[in-house]
């Protein structure tokens, strides 16, 4: 990748996301440039997975603003709470630079491994079956999961199953990868692999943003912690400060719960 | 046996008008029941009522009642507006009659067969598709479809059986299938039990064939499900 260190990747600013009465992002803002991995933390219902889903709108926010790569993704008023996307087409394209790696990992059940990664380089970015599979081959390899290839997703562990997924969005060659709770669904034996891979990536410089539960990864692979509490941003920085000298009550209480 | 052999050629004609009625029947039935199944999940709420009034009054229905009401009704029909335009009158083709009768009463089958399967499908597969800049389209195609097929499968193919079946109620208006060919010739030959048997061997046969591809389908688009051996 040429972008430049300190290039500003993605800017979200003052991000609200309500369900009716309830509101569940009070207004977070984030910057993450080229190279930054960002650990966004925080107990179950604060609110961290809604705001990373809102950043490839698969939530409409309730209001707010996402500018990626310096292009500020169009919204227009919608029903109720949320706003709508005034051009899908400029939506699309702007997903295609943040790939996303879920929770459940979400790999197409109908498709081989391989063609799970290559399906989106082919029909969304337009690559020839040939580059595609080049790439494929080459990011699988990348995870250890090469030799699965023709296997169909049913058949693998939740361990490798999600370090596909992670090859599936490594293969869009991405900007920045949203991981939404990447080991949350894994038996504790499988969180490993997982993260190796993860750590693995991010040593390579991509910019990545990891919602998780996982504060050893929090605290060793990421240059930034953000700590979400009720829907508030009520901690921030360098994992050293954040970590290990927290200000706020609500964050020692967090850790305490969570010494790992 | 005379009898047989000197009638199997009318007989097997009739056969293929009965295939013909069969496979157009479903055609007209697979795609009401995709746009039925897409209007009952459909987020516009008088789109969901249409469907829901249709499904109950074909599926509510003995298929041979609806067939004579919408033959011997619409011909009466048909009569008034040509006479109030002084037009010659159109007779209602009781080929059309039969396919649109069948049609329309198994695509009210084929609607909650495809509304059960779409939503089968779990939503993280199409959000993974939205996340990765695939189109509506794209995901459609891609995702939903091929993954809709392989819950709908086990029920087309219950419906397909019914419905082919089903078909013998077009002899009763008067269409030259194999059931009307089996009974006239049962008639006058004095031996219906030959010529029923017989039809009961081709509608074997026809099932047979169906029952072979269905598996082979099945097993085409269960390709990446896990088994369950019990």
């Amino acid at each position: 990748m040429t972008v430049k260190a300190n290039n500003e990747l993605l800017r979200v600013d003052d991000l609200h996301k309500q369900y009716g009465d309830n509101e569940v992002l009070k207004g977070v803002s984030l910057t993450a440039h080229s190279g930054d991995v960002i650990s966004i933390i925080g107990s179950s219902g604060s609110g961290k997975s809604t705001w990373l889903r809102c950043i490839n709108f698969l939530e409409q926010p309730t209001s707010g603003k996402i500018i990626v790569a310096g292009e500020e993704i169009k919204m227009l008023a919608g029903s109720k709470d949320a706003l709508k996307v005034a051009d899908p087409r400029q939506l699309q394209k702007i997903r295609t630079r943040l790939s996303m790696v879920f929770q459940h990992f979400n790999l197409w059940g109908h498709m081989t491994v391989l063609q799970n990664v290559i399906e989106a380089p082919i029909h969304v970015l337009g690559l020839s079956k040939k580059d595609a599979m080049e790439r494929a081959e080459r990011y699988l390899e990348r995870v250890g999961v090469w030799k699965f290839r023709d296997t169909y997703p049913a058949h693998l562990s939740g361990g490798q199953q999600q370090r596909v997924a992670i090859a599936r969005a490594l293969a869009m060659e991405p900007e920045a990868l949203l991981f939404d709770e990447p080991t949350s669904a894994l038996d504790p034996e499988l969180v490993g692999e997982v993260l190796k891979v993860m750590r693995s990536i991010a040593e390579e410089g991509r910019t990545m943003l990891v919602v998780t539960h996982e504060m050893g990864f929090a605290r060793e692979v990421s240059n930034h912690v953000i700590f979400v509490h009720q829907g508030r941003v009520e901690e921030r920085g360098h994992p050293r400060e954040v970590l290990t000298r927290p200000n706020s009550e609500r964050l020692q209480q967090f850790l305490s719960g969570n010494l790992k | 046996m005379d009898a047989l052999i000197e009638y199997s050629p009318s007989l097997l004609a009739g056969a293929w008008i009965t295939l013909q009625v069969a496979l157009l029947s479903l055609l007209l039935a697979v795609s009401t029941g995709l746009l039925g199944a897409a209007c009952k999940l459909s987020r516009i709420a008088p789109l969901r009522w249409w469907t829901a009034l249709y499904t109950t009054v074909f599926r509510g229905v003995p298929d041979l009642v609806m067939m004579l009401l919408f033959f011997y009704g619409g011909q009466v029909i048909l009569n008034v507006i040509s006479d109030h335009l002084e037009r010659e009158m159109v007779e209602l083709d009781a080929f059309a009659a039969g396919v649109l009768t069948i049609g329309f009463i198994f695509g009210a089958y084929f609607t909650e067969t495809f509304r059960g399967a779409f939503q089968a499908v779990p939503a993280g597969q199409m959000e993974a598709g939205r996340a990765y800049g695939m189109s509506d389209w794209q995901v459609f195609w891609h995702i939903l479809f091929p993954q809709m097929l392989r819950y709908a499968l086990p029920g087309i193919g219950n419906n397909w059986l019914v419905l082919l079946k089903s078909t013998a109620i077009v002899s009763m208006i008067g269409l030259a299938d194999m059931t009307w060919l089996a009974d006239q010739a049962g008639r006058s030959t004095h031996q219906p039990f030959t010529f029923y048997l017989a039809v009961c061997v081709l509608y074997l046969a026809m099932t047979a064939v169906s029952n072979h591809v269905l598996q082979h389908l099945q097993r085409r688009y269960n390709v990446g499900v896990r088994e369950a051996n019990v």
